[in-house]
């Protein structure tokens, strides 16, 4: 699975979970500051990934994902 | 002396429409919003009559909005969208704005879903959403974030009289000064096997499954039990003072309210509506009325066999002879019941009825019981007095013996 289609997937997430576009869901966007994720649905868009990829994102990672590149370039690394 | 309230806004979505015009209409021409559950969870349920809402509220709100959303809040967003576009989106200062949103049982659906999720997933997949989710309090909370009340957000919670006790508690804000504004009414949105199960289990539920329109049938001699419903209504009251400042279109005024417990039985009603009486009682006291002005009494009336005989008797208790000449209803005949929704549904339509001054008739109810000896408005609408100030009573109940009676008068 390509970068592309790890954010392609995710943006659809953030679709559904936050109704933002799924086009503005960019590699440098920040989920709360330009995406208005709040951190309930920050938990939400992690569970989804979980689901959707395949991958385990531990609390103590979540933290550090703070643009949506920390999120696509984690779980390339991690699946 | 306390502040004048008046209603200038209405809001509904119930099984027998997606607004409150449609739900008026539909009560004044006796259509039933009963049906049979057909999904398939309800297959082994031991009751399959209930009303669900005319329109899905999924299909109304955004996706990602009703997702993080019970069916409850949903509902009660709906409704209150609807009251207050209808009341002119009044403009005010945040902090004089209040919501009184209640539920009788919250969000109970949200929590069955996350609770099979636990099961069948594991706790690592339990929805974050699930306390917003599930608490009583959320559908006010979620009107209150909608519209950004701080003057307070509040939910009183009187199981099937929860949605006449919200707006009684609104207007004590406006009467107290609290607030200028208020937005307030009852929801529910919790048909799930598990409350049909449990209401079966009491035998509160009608089971006439072979003609499930007609199952809902206050005061009639063949009732056999309620029926559950959904759906939210909603009304914006404010001080008179502040709506004829800026103009806003006046439905009717508030009253008052009349509050009792039966001190009796968890579940069964007071045989001699002794609660009901005292009720009715203090919302006339509260609304400086007196049982002559009363033409009209939309009561609670489920289709239970002993509780609409217990209410009929209260009603001639309080009413004396003037019971004569005070025209009942009963809204769940046509809507089921809308447990926490219910009794704001009540308050909406003794609302419409003064200003229209015609009372519907009780939906299905064929032949009146004969241990009903109050004027029962069967058949056809009935006509109120076309001229003069009016006045009506809007009786709630609910299991634990809450009785919440509220007095509205007609404005001129």
């Amino acid at each position: 699975m390509s970068q592309e289609d790890i954010l392609a997937g995710l943006a659809a997430i953030v679709n559904e979970v936050a109704g933002i576009p799924a086009e503005s869901v960019a590699m440098d966007k920040s989920f709360v500051d330009d995406l208005d994720v709040d951190s309930l649905s920050m938990v939400e868009v992690v569970m989804a990934c979980e689901d959707k990829f395949g991958v385990t994102i531990p609390d103590s990672e979540v933290k550090n994902l703070n643009t949506v590149g920390d999120a696509v370039n984690y779980i390339l690394a991690n699946k | 002396m306390s502040r004048t309230v008046v209603v200038t806004g209405l809001g509904a979505t119930t099984p027998l429409g997606g607004n409150v015009a449609t739900t008026w209409e539909a009560l004044l021409a006796a259509k039933s919003g009963i049906g049979l559950l057909t999904d398939p969870q309800f297959e082994q349920s031991p009751v399959r009559i209930a009303a669900v809402v005319k329109e899905d509220p999924e299909n109304i709100l955004e996706k990602h909005e009703a997702r993080r959303m019970d069916r409850s809040q949903q509902l009660a967003l709906i409704a209150a969208r609807e009251a207050w576009a209808d009341a002119g989106s009044p403009e005010l200062d945040p902090t004089r704005l209040g919501v009184a949103v209640a539920t009788g049982v919250g969000g109970v659906i949200s929590l069955m879903e996350q609770y099979d999720i636990l099961r069948e997933r594991g706790a690592a997949r339990v929805s974050p959403m699930t306390v917003p989710m599930l608490m009583p309090n959320g559908p006010a909370a979620v009107v209150g974030l909608e519209f950004g009340s701080q003057a307070g957000v509040h939910t009183p919670v009187s199981a099937c009289a929860s949605g006449a006790e919200a707006i009684g508690y609104g207007a004590e804000m406006i009467r107290s000064g609290r607030a200028d504004v208020v937005i307030c009414g009852g929801t529910e949105g919790c048909i799930h096997p598990l409350t049909i199960a449990a209401f079966a289990a009491m035998r509160a539920l009608s089971t006439r499954h072979d003609d499930p329109a007609t199952a809902s049938r206050p005061f009639d001699k063949d009732r056999d039990g309620f029926v559950m419903a959904e759906g939210a209504a909603i009304v914006v009251l404010e001080s008179e003072e502040f709506a004829k400042a800026r103009g806003a279109k006046i439905y009717a005024t508030y009253g008052g309210q009349g509050l009792a417990a039966d001190a009796h039985h968890i579940a069964q009603p007071e045989p001699e509506g002794r609660g009901v009486i005292a009720a009715m009682n203090r919302a006339l006291i509260d609304a400086d009325l007196t049982t002559k002005d009363i033409v009209h009494i939309n009561a609670h009336s489920t289709s239970t066999p002993a509780g609409d005989v217990a209410e009929a008797k209260a009603i001639r208790k309080v009413m004396g002879s003037d019971a004569d000449h005070a025209a009942v209803t009963a809204v769940k005949g046509a809507a089921g019941h809308l447990l926490g929704g219910a009794g704001s549904l009540a308050a909406i339509a003794s609302i419409l009825a003064l200003r229209d001054r015609v009372v519907p008739q009780v939906t299905n109810l064929v032949t009146l019981d004969p241990a009903v000896d109050i004027d029962v408005v069967i058949g056809k609408p009935r006509q109120l007095p076309a001229t003069g100030q009016i006045a009506a009573l809007s009786n709630s109940f609910g299991f634990g013996g809450h009785d919440v009676v509220l007095a509205f008068k007609s404005y001129s």
